[in-house]
């Protein structure tokens, strides 16, 4: 299979002003939109988009189609969210999708937003991708002109209407509740599920909350059917998926591919293997927030969400981050745990205070003031953390500092004795500390 | 960037800028929901939220002034004090790191001669660490303003500084030209 073959959602990055509705538009553009609103009932939608076994690309994977369904039927003020908060470290998928292609995005929109019956959208994106807001607000504008947005789009009596909503900086946002509340006017802290926002969401009205790369999806999957879509991936696994790829490779970057692919190939033959002069050490594949593998385990992982569950990880956000040999994992876990005690919203006493605990505790193995006990009271910490809040930060935080200490122990038990390690090399100097 | 605000004459957005206050209570299911843009407007036209700021807040979007601060000191990129002319905001999380963000901000602290966290004396540059801004297989990166500098060096960051200090912003690797006008925020 050639690459171009799979590519559903990235076919048009390289080209010259995929940005622009007319090019867009001479590419097929909103073809699928004309088809949904005048040859397809919302229902119809949701059924193929179910079939198709596209699932929640943001992270949690929850089937897409399934999550629409929730929404109470003849529902009014029924609400949509685009979820291009992007926050998870490693992941930046959705900021391509947008850049290069919006209208794509805001095709799949509409076209979820009919399968719903949501009248208002907001495309939420992260306050830090300024540019980017300016660039959906030009396509949305030009979706608007030319009759995509707005009232009795394409004469069809649909009417729906699209803010582009800018964030703040609050990575806590990305979670749906916090991303409601956000834009809610109040502090983005998330609320206790159920109920679900599907049912009771912004301003207590049932809302659906999708990830860019999900809407994104939905174009290609009207236009060619759930099989097509399904002849991509896994059995439980379908379609593409987009990676967003950092560290020391020969190519960094954003890949589609289709799920499943073994992580091997992927590794070798898109990413070029390792840069000049490093080794790999191991991968955290799926954003952050997710466990670790060591190079050896990772090198026999395919990439799929099963393999990846199967392996002790997650797929999350396809947010690769590699690793390589001369990193030091207490350093690398310390600029985590910074992260997510800087994060936590601090509505939750276990991520509040676990958040802080565990990023203190870092802190001090790393002057080599540690001690044995301080390793075991990492994993107490952890325990009183994972499962026990409101939302998944805490756990989110737990994941890799579990892993960490599980795959990578004799580089936190070297702190605790006299000597330092030899290897790996720190780039960051001992003495300095956050 | 920063219009230092009258406190007493309170708060005096452009003719576009109240404009666009207007347009945003009324494109909004509910005022408290215009909140976070509104702030938007005013840190674009002045470049902080002051306690005129929150009084005009208040007042337009029908909020408690604990309400507003509330939401003001949760987000990391709303500011309630004057900021220096230009905010160099280096990401420091894991993918930057791994690629040498480290290195960056040492080398940015000797060229500016003030930490992590700090302004220079003459309020030109400030410097501060983020965490991820969603360039991770671009990094190091610095977010400055509404655009994002990738792929640094030391000689790219030398670079940037003495742009900066002639008050001339060089193309960031995020700045290109947008099709039609729709500026936003």
């Amino acid at each position: 299979m050639s690459r171009s073959e799979y590519k559903m959602l990235s076919a048009r990055f390289d080209k010259q002003d995929g940005h622009l509705l007319s090019v867009y538009e001479a590419d097929g553009g909103y073809k699928a939109l004309r088809m949904a609103l005048t040859s397809l009932k919302p229902e119809e939608i949701r059924d193929v988009v179910k079939e198709s076994g596209l699932r929640g690309r943001g992270g949690a994977g929850f089937p897409t189609g399934v999550k629409w369904g929730f929404v109470p039927e003849g529902s009014e003020d029924v609400y949509f969210f685009v979820n291009a908060d992007e926050s998870e470290p490693g992941t930046f998928k959705d900021r391509y999708l947008l850049d290069y292609d919006p209208h794509q995005t805001i095709e799949g929109t509409i076209i979820s937003c009919f399968a719903v019956q949501a009248k208002l959208a907001f495309i939420y994106i992260r306050g830090e991708f300024g540019w980017l807001v300016d660039r959906v607000q030009a396509a949305v504008d030009e979706a608007y002109a030319a009759g995509y947005l707005g009232k009795n789009i394409l004469g069809s009596g649909y009417d729906l209407e699209v803010i582009v909503h800018k964030g703040a900086g609050a990575y806590i946002c990305g979670e749906e509740t916090g991303l409601i509340n956000s834009v809610e006017g109040i502090k983005g802290q998330p609320k206790i599920k159920p109920p679900f926002p599907a049912v009771s969401g912004f301003l207590n009205k049932p809302t659906i909350v999708n990830n860019v790369e999900s809407v994104a999806s939905v174009p290609y999957i009207i236009n060619n059917g759930a099989e097509s879509y399904k002849k991509f991936g896994t059995e439980k696994s379908c379609g593409t998926k987009l990676w967003s790829v950092s560290g020391p490779v020969k190519n960094p970057g954003v890949y589609e591919i289709p799920l499943g692919m073994p992580f091997n190939e992927f590794f070798h033959d898109y990413l070029g293997g390792m840069a000049e002069g490093e080794e790999l050490k191991a991968v955290i594949v799926g954003g952050s927030s997710v466990p670790v593998l060591p190079a050896s385990e990772i090198m026999n992982c395919n990439l799929d969400y099963e393999s990846l569950m199967n392996a002790g990880t997650m797929l999350g956000s396809g947010g690769m981050i590699v690793i390589p040999e001369s990193s030091d994992m207490v350093e690398l876990i310390q600029v985590l745990m910074h992260f997510y005690f800087d994060e936590s919203c601090g509505q939750c006493t276990p991520c509040r205070e676990g958040t802080g605990w565990l990023h203190k505790i870092v802190k001090k193995l790393r002057r080599g003031e540690g001690t044995a006990a301080d390793i075991d009271l990492l994993e107490h910490v952890c325990n009183g953390m994972a499962g026990l809040t409101i939302c998944p930060l805490s756990d989110a935080a737990v994941m890799p500092m579990r892993s960490f200490i599980d795959k990578f122990r004799p580089e936190f038990e070297a702190l605790i004795q006299e000597t330092a390690p030899a290897e790996p090399v720190s780039r960051w100097p001992r003495g300095e500390q956050e | 960037m920063n219009n230092p605000v009258d406190e007493k004459a309170g708060l005096r957005l452009s003719p576009a800028g109240a404009a666009r206050v207007e347009a945003l209570v009324a494109q909004y299911p509910t005022k408290a929901s215009a909140l976070m843009p509104c702030i938007w407007v005013i840190m674009d036209e002045v470049g902080y939220v002051s306690e005129a700021g929150v009084d005009f807040l208040t007042e337009k979007l029908e909020l408690t002034r604990a309400r507003v601060h509330e939401v003001l000191s949760f987000y990391t990129m709303f500011r309630t004090e004057p900021q220096a002319e230009y905010t160099l905001q280096v990401c420091h999380n894991i993918s930057c790191h791994i690629m040498g963000a480290r290195p960056i901000i040492a080398h940015l602290e000797k060229r500016l001669g003030i930490r992590l966290g700090e302004t220079t004396p003459d309020g030109k540059f400030a410097l501060e660490g983020v965490e991820c801004l969603g360039a991770c297989g671009l990094g190091p990166c610095l977010q400055l303003g509404k655009h994002l500098y990738e792929h640094l060096t030391p000689q790219k960051t030398d670079d940037l500084l003495d742009s900066l200090r002639k008050g001339v912003v060089p193309r960031a690797d995020t700045d290109r030209e947008f099709p039609s006008g729709g500026e936003t925020s």
